[in-house]
Order: C-alpha cells, then sequence, then structure tokens
C-alpha cells in the first residue's frame, strides 16, 4: 500500500514538468505578440523595446523557460504582464473562488447524480427510469453558457429573486458564509452542476443496473438478507467507480467553469484565463494553466488512493 | 436505522427548504442605499490607478480624469458644443515667438494632492521624470508605455520656477496642447510615504482631480468618493460615493442593469435597448468625435488606387438603412470629422447613396457585375469603439456587391486587429488585405488626421496603415502644425479635409453616438462630444 502510495506521488514530478513544458510552449507559439499586453499600440519602437527589456521578453525561449521553471519551483510565477501584479497571489485569489464554486457545484450535481442514478437503476427500465434518463442526457448537452444566461433572465432580471453576477455585495475578499453571500452563489452553481450531474446520473444508473444483475446480488437475497442490506452492498460496488468519475468531474469543473465565470463574472480562473488570453497576458496565462494541472493530477491521485482503500482488489493487483 | 436517520434529515431538509424558499421571495435584492452609483464598465479589468491609466479612453474616463488632473483638461461641460480645451493644473500657457518649439506654462497655485502636499513645479518635474527619465527612482515602465506615445512631441522639459515650467518640443508643433491632456500628475509625496513602489500606490493613490479612490480589490471593484477640497469648487462630486465594476461580457451588463445590481452601464448591447427603454432605463446618446471607416492601402495592386472605385465604394454604401440596423444608434459619415465640425470644409464630391453612379464609373474603369473588383478587408468581431462589426461588415458587403465591388473579410479577434493597424498593409499578420476596419477618436489634428495622411507616418511610424503619400497632403498637413492662430489652423484643416473627401481617400460609413444605459433615478449627466466624460455633477434622486 505504501509502495504504491509512494510511486504515485513520484509520478507527479514528471508529470508536472511535462505540464509546465507544454504550457510554455502552446502559450509562445500561439499568435499574438506578449508585448500587446503591456504596451498601448501607440507606443513608439523604443519604449516597446525598453519595455521587453524590463520583463525579459528579448531573451530566447529555452532560457525564458529555464528561468520560468526556476522561479516557479520557488513558488514565484512572475509578474503579470497586464497588470505588474504577482501571479502567484492573482491564481491562487482566484483559484480559491472557483473551489468554492466547483465544491457548490459538485455538491449539487453528485447529489442528485447518485440519487437520479441509485433510483433509475433500482427502477429500470419503468417510466421513473426515463424521465431520468432524459433529464441527464438534457443536462449534459444543453449548453451550460446558454443555461446560465437563461437563469439569469429568469430569476435575475424578471423574477428579481437573484443577483445576477458578482461573488458578493462587496468583493469576493470579504466572502462569509452568510446569506448575503451565498446568494451570489446560487445560480452559477446551477448552471455549473447540470453536466457533472447528468454524467454522474448516468453512471450511477447503469453501474447500479450491472451489480443488480450479479449472481451475489440474488444469492444474498436467497439467503435472506433484509433489502436495505442488499442496498448497501450495491453502494459498496458501485461506490469506486462513481467515485473515479466524480474526481474527474472535479477536474472538469475547476478548468471548465471559464464560460459560466464569464457569464456570471465570477472572480474565479476561469475569468482570469478568459481576460488573459484576450490580453496575451502570457504570465497569467502559463500560471493558472500550470496551477490548475497541477490541481488536476492532485486531484486524481487522492481518487486513486481512495479508490484504493475502497476496492481491496486494486491495492492487491 | 439507517433509512430512520434518512427520512429524519430529509424532514429538515423540507423545513429549512420551505424557511429559505420564503425568505428568498420576501428578501429585496440588493438595491442601492443612497447617493451610491455602480457603473458596469466593459474593461475587464480595473484600469491601473497610478496616474498612467490602461484600458484605453474608457481608463482616462474613470480611473484617468477622476482622480488625476492633467495640465490641459477636455472642457466636458456642454452636450451641444465641440468639446474642447480648459485649464486644468495649468493656468496659463503660451508658446514662444521667436522659437515656436518653446512653450511656456503657468501652474496653477493653492492646489493640494489628495494627501495634503502641494501641486507645484517640483511635483510637475517628478511626474515628467516618472515618464521620460528611465534613471530616474519613480520611473515606471507601464505609465510610460501607457503615455509616451500619446505625446510624440516631447523633447524637453525643465522647472523655470515654483509655478512654470517650460517644454521644448522636436519641431514647431501647434497641437502639443492637446497632446498634453493625456499626462496626468501624481502625487510624488505619497509615493515616497508608500516607500517608492507603484503597486502600492495603486492602492492607495493620490492625485489632484475631484475623486479620491478609497478602495480598490484587483478584477473586481474600485471604490471613488469626493474630494471636498477640489480645485474647481464647481466640480466638487454630488455623488455620495461610485463602484467601479468590470464587466466584459455585454450580456452581463444588461442583466446587472435590468436586476438593479449596477446605476449605469457602458454600451449596451444596441438588441437590448428597446428592452431596456420598455422597462424605464434611460438611454444617452450623443455623437462624439468617433468614426468608423475602411482604411484603404494605397500599395502596388490594390484595387483602392483608382479613384473610380473608391467613389463607387462611397457610392455604393446605403447608411440611412444601416442605421435603421443599428436601432438609429450611429450617424451617417461623410468624412472623418462631422459635417457640422469647424475642420469639415466644403468639399465638391457628395458622400451619398446613388449605386447608379457607382456603377457608372466602376464602367468607366473596366469593371462591372461580369468583372468585379476583387477585394479583402481586415475585420474585428467586437472591440472598443468597433459598434457591430460582423453586422456592419455584412451589411457594406451586400451594398457593394450590388454595384460589382466583390468584398471578402479576413476576421480577426479585436486584440490581433489593433496591434496590425501599426504594422500596415505590407505586413503578414495583414494576409494581403486591402484595407482594414478600425475605429479610432479625433479629439485633436494629430489624431484625426496627421497619423493616417502625412507619408512620414507610414508603419512603424504611425497608423498610415495604407503607405498614403500625397505631397498636398503632406503640405497642407505640415502648414497647419506650424500655424499657432486657432481659426487660421482650422481653416487649413477645413481645406485638407474637403480635398480629402473630394478624393474619397477612405470609405467613410459612420459615427458611432457613444449609448449608455442608467436607471431612471440617476440624474443630472451631461453627454459631452467627447470619449470622455465628467461625473461630477451626477447625482441620484431619491
Amino acid at each position: 500500500m505504501s509502495t504504491y502510495f509512494l510511486k504515485r506521488i513520484l509520478y507527479v514530478v514528471p508529470i508536472t514538468l511535462a505540464v509546465s513544458f507544454f504550457c510554455f510552449s502552446l502559450v509562445h507559439l500561439s499568435p499574438g505578440d506578449p508585448m500587446d499586453a503591456v504596451v498601448s499600440a501607440d507606443a513608439p519602437r523604443e519604449v516597446v523595446a525598453m519595455v521587453e527589456r524590463a520583463y525579459g521578453f528579448d531573451r530566447p525561449l529555452p532560457e525564458q523557460f529555464a528561468l520560468w521553471v526556476s522561479r516557479a519551483l520557488q513558488g514565484d510565477l512572475g509578474l503579470s504582464a497586464a497588470n505588474g501584479r504577482a501571479v502567484t497571489a492573482e491564481v491562487f485569489a482566484a483559484l480559491k473562488n472557483t473551489l468554492l464554486l466547483a465544491l457548490a457545484a459538485s455538491l449539487i450535481g453528485f447529489t442528485l447524480g447518485c440519487t437520479f442514478g441509485l433510483l433509475a437503476g433500482y427502477w429500470q427500465g419503468s417510466l421513473l427510469d426515463r424521465l431520468v434518463t432524459g433529464f441527464a442526457v438534457g443536462g449534459v448537452s444543453v449548453p451550460h453558457y446558454w443555461l446560465g444566461m437563461l437563469l439569469v433572465i429568469v430569476f435575475s432580471v424578471e423574477l428579481n429573486w437573484l443577483p445576477s453576477s458578482g461573488a458578493g455585495p462587496g468583493s469576493s475578499n470579504d466572502w462569509a458564509f452568510e446569506w448575503a453571500y451565498l446568494r451570489h452563489l446560487i445560480l452559477p452553481a446551477v448552471t455549473l452542476s447540470v453536466i457533472p450531474m447528468g454524467v454522474v446520473t448516468r453512471t450511477v444508473r447503469a453501474m447500479v443496473a450491472e451489480i443488480l444483475a450479479h449472481e451475489f446480488v440474488e444469492a444474498l437475497r436467497a439467503k435472506g438478507l433484509a433489502e436495505k442490506r442488499v442496498f448497501l452492498h450495491v453502494v459498496k460496488n458501485v461506490a469506486p467507480t462513481a467515485l473515479a468519475v466524480m474526481g474527474l468531474q472535479l477536474g472538469y469543473l475547476l478548468g471548465g467553469s471559464i464560460l459560466v465565470e464569464t457569464v456570471f463574472s465570477w472572480p474565479g480562473t476561469g475569468l482570469l484565463l478568459n481576460n488573459a488570453i484576450f490580453q496575451r497576458d502570457l504570465p497569467i496565462l502559463q500560471g493558472t494553466i500550470l496551477v490548475l494541472a497541477l490541481f488536476f493530477v492532485l486531484l486524481n491521485l487522492i481518487v486513486d488512493l481512495a479508490q484504493a482503500r475502497l476496492d481491496p482488489r486494486i491495492q492487491r493487483s | 436505522m439507517v433509512y430512520k436517520k434518512i427520512a429524519a434529515a430529509l424532514r429538515q431538509a423540507r423545513r429549512a427548504a420551505a424557511v429559505t424558499i420564503s425568505l428568498t421571495v420576501l428578501s429585496m435584492p440588493a438595491m442601492a442605499d443612497g447617493q451610491v452609483l455602480r457603473i458596469a464598465m466593459t474593461a475587464s479589468d480595473i484600469p491601473l490607478t497610478t496616474g498612467q491609466p490602461d484600458s484605453g479612453f474608457e481608463g482616462y474616463r474613470f480611473l484617468g480624469y477622476t482622480v488625476y488632473d492633467a495640465l490641459i483638461n477636455w472642457d466636458l461641460s456642454s452636450a451641444d458644443e465641440v468639446s474642447g480645451l480648459t485649464p486644468g493644473l495649468a493656468e496659463s500657457w503660451e508658446v514662444d515667438e521667436e522659437d515656436t518649439r518653446v512653450w511656456t506654462f503657468t501652474l496653477r497655485q493653492g492646489v493640494s494632492f489628495h494627501d495634503g502636499s502641494e501641486w507645484n513645479a517640483d511635483a510637475a518635474i517628478w511626474n515628467l521624470d516618472k515618464v521620460y527619465d528611465e534613471e530616474s527612482p519613480q520611473f515606471d515602465a507601464r505609465q510610460a508605455g501607457n503615455v509616451r506615445g500619446r505625446i510624440p512631441a516631447m523633447d524637453q522639459y525643465e522647472k523655470v520656477d515654483d509655478y512654470t515650467i517650460r517644454f521644448t518640443t522636436r519641431e514647431p508643433d501647434a497641437w502639443f496642447p492637446y497632446q498634453l491632456t493625456f499626462l496626468l500628475f501624481s502625487s510624488p509625496a505619497q509615493w515616497e510615504a508608500l516607500g517608492g513602489d507603484w503597486d502600492a500606490f495603486a492602492r492607495e493613490p493620490s492625485g489632484t482631480g475631484p475623486f479620491r479612490l478609497t478602495r480598490l480589490v484587483p478584477r473586481e471593484r474600485a471604490v471613488l468618493e469626493p474630494n471636498a477640497d477640489y480645485w474647481d469648487a464647481e466640480r466638487v462630486p454630488r455623488i455620495e460615493r461610485i463602484e467601479l465594476i468590470p464587466m466584459p461580457e455585454s450580456s452581463t451588463r444588461t442583466s446587472a442593469l435590468l436586476s438593479d445590481q449596477v446605476d449605469w452601464i457602458e454600451t449596451p448591447a444596441p438588441d437590448a435597448i428597446p428592452r431596456m427603454e420598455s422597462r424605464g432605463m434611460s438611454i444617452t446618446s450623443n455623437p462624439y468625435p468617433h468614426t468608423w471607416p475602411y482604411q484603404f492601402s494605397m500599395l502596388e495592386g490594390s484595387p483602392w488606387r483608382d479613384i473610380n472605385v473608391r467613389k463607387a465604394a462611397n457610392l455604393a454604401v446605403d447608411r440611412e438603412g444601416l442605421e435603421a440596423l443599428l436601432g438609429g444608434l450611429m450617424v451617417p459619415a461623410a468624412g472623418i470629422v462631422t459635417p457640422d465640425h469647424p475642420w469639415y470644409g466644403e468639399p465638391e464630391f457628395e458622400t451619398r447613396y446613388d449605386p447608379e453612379e457607382a456603377m457608372r464609373l466602376l464602367a468607366e474603369s473596366g469593371y462591372g457585375p461580369d468583372n468585379p473588383v476583387e477585394v479583402k478587408v481586415l475585420i474585428s468581431t467586437s472591440g472598443s469603439g468597433q459598434m457591430q462589426p460582423l453586422a456592419m461588415n455584412e451589411y457594406i458587403q451586400q451594398n457593394l456587391a450590388e454595384v460589382g465591388i466583390a468584398l471578402d473579410f479576413e476576421v480577426l479577434d479585436w486584440e490581433s486587429l489593433f496591434p496590425n493597424w501599426r504594422r500596415g498593409a505590407e505586413d503578414p499578420s495583414s494576409r494581403g488585405a486591402h484595407a482594414t476596419n478600425i475605429t479610432f477618436g479625433w479629439l485633436d489634428p494629430f489624431a484625426a488626421f496627421y497619423r493616417f495622411m502625412h507619408s512620414s507616418m507610414a508603419p512603424p511610424n504611425g497608423f498610415n496603415w495604407g503607405y498614403m503619400d500625397d505631397p498636398e497632403y503632406d503640405r497642407l498637413l505640415d502648414e497647419a502644425r506650424v500655424t499657432f492662430d486657432q481659426e487660421a489652423q482650422d481653416a487649413i484643416l477645413a481645406e485638407f479635409h474637403a480635398r480629402m473627401v473630394d478624393d474619397a481617400a477612405w470609405l467613410w460609413v459612420a459615427h458611432d453616438v457613444g449609448p449608455r444605459a442608467m436607471q431612471p433615478r440617476v440624474k443630472g449627466f451631461v453627454q459631452a462630444k467627447n470619449w470622455f466624460q465628467d461625473l461630477t455633477p451626477v447625482y441620484i434622486e431619491e
């Protein structure tokens, strides 16, 4: 168990290096000049050259990469080209907000997903199953950017029940677990939750249907075990796969919130990336992609380890 | 056993849900308390607050002329007159009669920065060093990058006495005062007190302007409050507090206004305006120095080199139809400036909708429906001042096709189109296009004409994207630039402009009207004919 654990931790190092290399190359190879983020188009040549020197953009790319990696290892992801603030501070402040949103969305999505999946799997083929499946497919297919705007029109503009944007009455720094701030979380979290809800519903339903068809379930019933205990056995067997799917979905929520955050002006990593892309703010792009990728790797590690604990078969292999 | 617990939990959840839903229904939406004006900007971040803002003119509008002043400010008091210059931190200025490169400025006395320190020539020179002297401790590359391109004439500066400074320009340039409107002054004392750190200064800035910045949450909110000791007693703000919120997504701004989360939005989506009006929102608009053209390439191989083709294009566009398409939110253009402007002149060629005449001219040059002119234009999908680029360009494409000009698009995003402007038509990033569709402001003659039409402004020096090279243009512009008498200068510029319209130098299409939407309780706003606006007279009616 501990060797498995250790091996998985060690894998993180080459993965991180590869991820950072890809981040760096993609961002530098894409069209657009990094200087566009720093100086206005009016700026004369000497001003552009001066700023290039100040930021180190005039050095060869391998040197820039090496410098960036060595600084990143010390926790310094550089300075934003657009506003000069430290990238590390910006990314982690935004990450905190995205995590809040992702956790809220996963809470809604996973709870509903597991419930619907279990119901549909147990009453397979019934009207309930068909309704639930239809709902899940709808959740996965609907473009959540559009859904977000629709929810805003209904609940903010027409009914005036919930706010249409932002993280709270003051700012995200003042965030507290109280109604004034939670009401800003509702619409974006619901919007973001439909896809994971759909995916988890489908997965759980399929797993439950498969497990129920296994011989051991019939055997347990024949033994005279109460239905509730059989139910617990089913849940334990579905759990590893469901957990893996949920872990992946949480990862996608972290990276895939870009459109929802833009619609709701939610100050998370998605909005940060969106703005950095338009401004060609390369340090922010590199730093944010790296942090999100590392988070994803870490999440996968945790899910793998949890799976190993839940399912003894994985430990032994 | 487990089931009992689940059932109990569900009962509790049902109760909690009932309470929550009723609270939601009963609770009022977040409304403004008293005299607070919440403004949603199109910028994606709070513009730089240290003195020289970024984010273009919106930066100057909200974090430039609010917190700071220039030596010479814009007069933003009238909605009907052309917006001109007015004394700011300088009481008066004059050009030397013998050497017209030398300007002497008399500074205003009795002005203090928000931190209480005094405004004087030392503070002025300190700020000039901040932008021009790379060796000075206060030099800030970012602020320098933002503003130096806007003051091309600057050569030297010096202090004469405590309230007098002197500038020397590279060449005699009558337009130098216009350029100085972009140079804003931050407090040296505050910078020193904060340890000489521009990042700390950005959070606690100090200028001389009518507003003080009291809170900055990067990317989310900036709070401005009145400066009760402002040197112009008539412009002390009426509002208690302004909150600036970045909201780059147009639909988000519309929803925020309609759900009363903000009081004022910049650049509403035109198709949302009827809905906003039906909900009682006020929509303000006023033509201002803005132009939406096609800038033609004059390089070898460009079909626009033929004057018949240029005139035909100008006669082929149905500007009234385009105005209807935009819900009335534009003014048809017949030149760079509007016909009511002193620089318009009296051209002979009438820019109008006359497709038959267009076809006749094209036929003269051997073009027609079976031999159309094939041209390509660079356009963007959005961008500051670009209005509705996709819809407008497709409309123009149809108009031109009807007379025998086949227009093709190269679509770029705004962040790619704007830098390409300085690189020019020959650059690979122009993808062989014969025209570019970029809008701009024409607040002064350099911005309006010189940087596009003078041969010395060909890339990389300026924005003469199409390599325009006309000796008569050069002569008139050079003459205007050294004519220090305003009326005489206006007359020369009028002659130049009329000539340019007669040449059909560009495709003139539209002028924007700068729509803004606000809650009906927002009063006092006077929309000047300018890219910048004065927020000091605005108040909330209780």
